[in-house]
């Protein structure tokens, strides 16, 4: 029964990503560029649901990661011309290598805490990064940031058109989703849903709990770097202003809306948000109260967040007469 | 009760036939100019978009929406004064709003991220205050569909630091907000100043958006003649009146936004005898200016800043364009050549464009005052204008060549040689 639920499920997500890839590029050129800022933003939202959503780790300085993924993809391509060809395929391994390594020296200092204490850890080391990048004029353009004109053009394709850009930018998505898929199914991923579940249990049981953290910590920032390097594209632009405090939030905010511990609802919160943010916004001038009333709804009726709106429909239909609050309060842990 | 549903579908059918034909009628007749702005209508920089869109919409509403015949449609985004989002709006607008050229950009961050789209999507991009010094200097060739019709951050500050230096100052402590705008002004003062003998004796950077002076203020230096200010927004409100209330009598030489109408109404009377210099002042003591000024205010409840003047005037330039070619887009590169080619008196003053496509302008050095002007009743704060530099370009006196031989002013550049 368990199985055929997931296997559905996949085919689901499946069916919706293959309806995405079809119909993206025949809508508006607009619409195509916001899918693409979706798509990337959500590689970075995935990342930090793997610490949020199955080690039970709540990270504000995400954005540190993608920052360093973009600030090298930009300063190799504007600098040395480096990642404009075939040698795209390196930066991108480049990237995710800064990001995990970038990972692996914070989780150092980050991992030892917990709760709220990990949360401003993450918080203060994501805010060094952004120092960083707003004081190091002479590397980083400073407030200015760095342009990056041109888009990369290898197998005789450019990425300059925005369809190819579209399916690239989706493929590396579509893979993003299936290795970390593949990671949180893998028996290290079940032992970090332990670890979020009851570390003491798993620490007793003889498992490293500090070094499943750990490594789980440092994957997250490579994909965090990934997402950094295809940010640089897309945008066309890095600034302080993706490494702030802000873009932390928005990444843990629509993590938590779509769903965390679901990998999938990511996506769906970041396309949520940015398509309120940067879609509602060119139509009506009233989209916050709309951006802010949709935080409030998920929060107080969905705290599965909107992955678990099915969920809610099946236990509405064979329970109706469950007080909303009571399941509401069910799920949530600890 | 069918010939009523018969009645009433005719009746539908003639009012879409006529809302058919009386659409399509001028449309057919008339072209379409078609603007995006961008400017921040939400976020901590909302009061600064509005003053930019107030200004370019009460020129449009003075020419009736029609610029030599063509008919205008703007297209405003929100950027909230973020460089990313300002280039998703911008491609927005070009991209599926078809828009001919684009306006606005607040920071100069924004300025910096939008002028490569400009080019990218071969699209007019005239910057009406986003005031980054470069993009008009060492990096205009990337752009060539990029014209500026607001200012540089270093422009008034060279004849400033002139003016300061004549008028007997030895020695200025620069205090300034710790990003670009602020370099490039602190730099293009600080470069005049000490060409001239003066000596910027101390440079500290609060960061931008600080509130709380108090760290900093203890710090300045008791042998400095007097304190040169960039602040922007709420910083602009805070600084003047925590500076006096810490017992500092000496002069306060600000930068262009330190004092300028988007803060000044808000300010109290510790800003009284404080100097700045803008290419704009709404004390401007000239009968376009008074006009201006009174309209604007009727309208919108304040006071023009130079945001707004600053858009009101790049409407204009657009419609003189538009007015030389009869309402017909004459293409990017073409506008971009006739809009350089003008020479018009603004509000500001009489305005032309260097060969760098950034204006050549008065510079205004400004003293708050409380008086009465223009018949109103009560005593305000106002910039009365103490002097004038007319006909000031981005590279004042240096000479093109010269200028830009030296890098883009920044943090480190000029050296600040006479600080310990």
């Amino acid at each position: 029964m368990i199985m055929t639920d997931e296997r559905a499920k996949i085919l689901a997500v499946i069916a919706v990503l293959a309806a995405v890839a079809l119909i993206v590029p025949h809508t508006t050129s607009f619409l195509l560029l916001l899918a693409t800022r979706v798509l990337v933003f959500s590689i970075l939202v995935m990342s930090l649901d793997l610490l949020l959503g199955f080690t039970g780790l709540a990270s504000l300085g995400q954005a540190a990661y993608l920052g360093v993924g973009a600030y090298l993809t930009a300063i190799l391509a504007t600098r040395y011309h480096f990642g404009l060809g075939y040698d795209f395929w390196l930066v991108v391994l480049f990237g995710m290598l800064a990001g995990a390594a970038l990972a692996a020296v914070f989780g150092l200092l980050a991992i030892r805490a917990s709760g709220v204490y990990f949360l401003m850890i993450t918080l203060a080391l994501g805010q060094c990064v952004w120092g960083l990048a707003y004081r190091w004029n002479s590397l980083t353009g400073g407030d200015n940031g760095i342009n990056v004109a041109l888009r990369p053009s290898f197998f005789g394709i450019s990425l300059a058109n925005r369809i190819t850009f579209f399916y690239l930018v989706f493929f590396f998505f579509s893979a993003s989703l299936l290795l970390m898929y593949v990671f949180v199914r893998s028996p290290f991923g079940r032992s970090l849903v332990g670890i979020r579940e009851r570390e003491q249990r798993m620490k007793i049981l003889g498992y490293n709990t500090w070094l499943h953290k750990y490594i789980a910590f440092v994957i997250a920032g490579a994909f965090g770097g990934l997402a950094g390097v295809l940010w640089v594209y897309t945008a066309g632009i890095v600034s302080p202003d993706n490494v702030v405090l802000t873009t932390s939030v928005d990444a843990l905010l629509m993590a938590v809306l779509g769903g965390a511990g679901t990998l999938i609802g990511g996506a769906i919160g970041a396309g949520v948000v940015i398509f309120i943010r940067e879609y509602l916004s060119t139509l009506v001038h009233w989209w916050q109260y709309v951006l802010g009333g949709v935080y409030v709804l998920v929060i107080l009726y969905l705290p599965g967040g909107l992955m678990s709106i099915p969920e809610r429909i099946r236990q509405w239909q064979t329970a109706p007469s469950k007080s909303p609050v009571t399941e509401a309060l069910a799920p949530v842990r600890n | 009760m069918k010939s009523n549903i018969a009645a009433r579908l005719s009746a539908l059918l003639i009012g879409i036939g006529l809302a058919f034909t009386a659409g399509l009628a001028p449309a057919a007749a008339q072209e379409e100019l078609r603007i995006g702005f961008i400017a921040p209508t939400t976020g901590p920089f909302a009061q600064v978009g509005a003053d930019m869109l107030n200004g370019f919409n009460m020129y449009l509403e003075k020419a009736n929406s029609d610029f030599g015949g063509a008919k205008v449609k703007l297209i405003v985004e929100d950027s909230q004064a973020k460089p990313d989002l300002a280039v998703t709006k911008a491609r927005k607008l070009i991209l599926e709003d078809h828009v001919q050229l684009f306006v606005g950009g607040v920071l100069a961050s924004e300025g910096y991220a939008l002028a490569p789209v400009s080019t990218e999507l071969k699209t007019v991009y005239v910057s009406s205050i986003a005031a980054a010094d470069d993009l008009t200097q060492r990096q205009l060739s990337n752009y060539p569909l990029f014209i500026r019709t607001g200012w540089t951050s270093s422009q008034p500050n060279h004849p400033y630091g002139q003016w300061a230096c004549d008028q007997g100052y030895k020695k200025i402590a620069a205090v300034a907000a710790d990003y670009a705008f602020g370099y490039e002004q602190v730099g293009g003062f600080q470069k005049a100043f000490e060409d001239c003998g003066g000596k910027i004796v101390q440079k500290i950077w609060p960061p931008l958006g600080t509130k709380d002076f108090g760290p900093f203020i203890p710090t300045i230096k008791s042998d400095a003649d007097a304190v040169f200010s960039l602040m922007v927004g709420p910083m602009a409100l805070q600084f003047p009146k925590q500076i006096r209330d810490s017992g500092y009598t000496k002069p306060i030489l600000g930068g262009g936004t330190s004092y300028d109408e988007a803060a000044l109404p808000f300010m109290g009377d510790e800003a009284i005898g404080d100097f700045s210099a803008l290419q704009y002042s709404a004390a401007l003591q000239t009968p376009e200016n008074e006009a201006f000024v009174k309209a604007f205010r009727a309208k919108y409840g304040k006071v023009p800043s130079y945001f707004s003047e600053s858009n009101y005037t790049t409407a204009m330039m657009i419609e003189d364009v538009m007015k030389e070619t009869h309402g017909k887009w004459p293409g990017a590169d073409e506008f971009i050549a006739k809009m350089a080619a003008l020479k018009v008196n603004a509000v500001r003053g009489p305005v032309s464009f260097d060969d760098m496509r950034n204006p050549v302008q008065n510079i205004y050095i400004k003293k708050v005052e409380k008086t009465k002007l223009f018949g109103y009743d009560k005593p305000e704060l106002w910039n009365i204008v103490i002097k004038t530099y007319p006909n000031v370009s981005q590279f004042w006196t240096y000479g093109k060549d010269t200028f830009l031989k030296q890098p883009v002013y920044s943090r480190d550049f000029p050296p600040c040689k006479n600080c310990e």
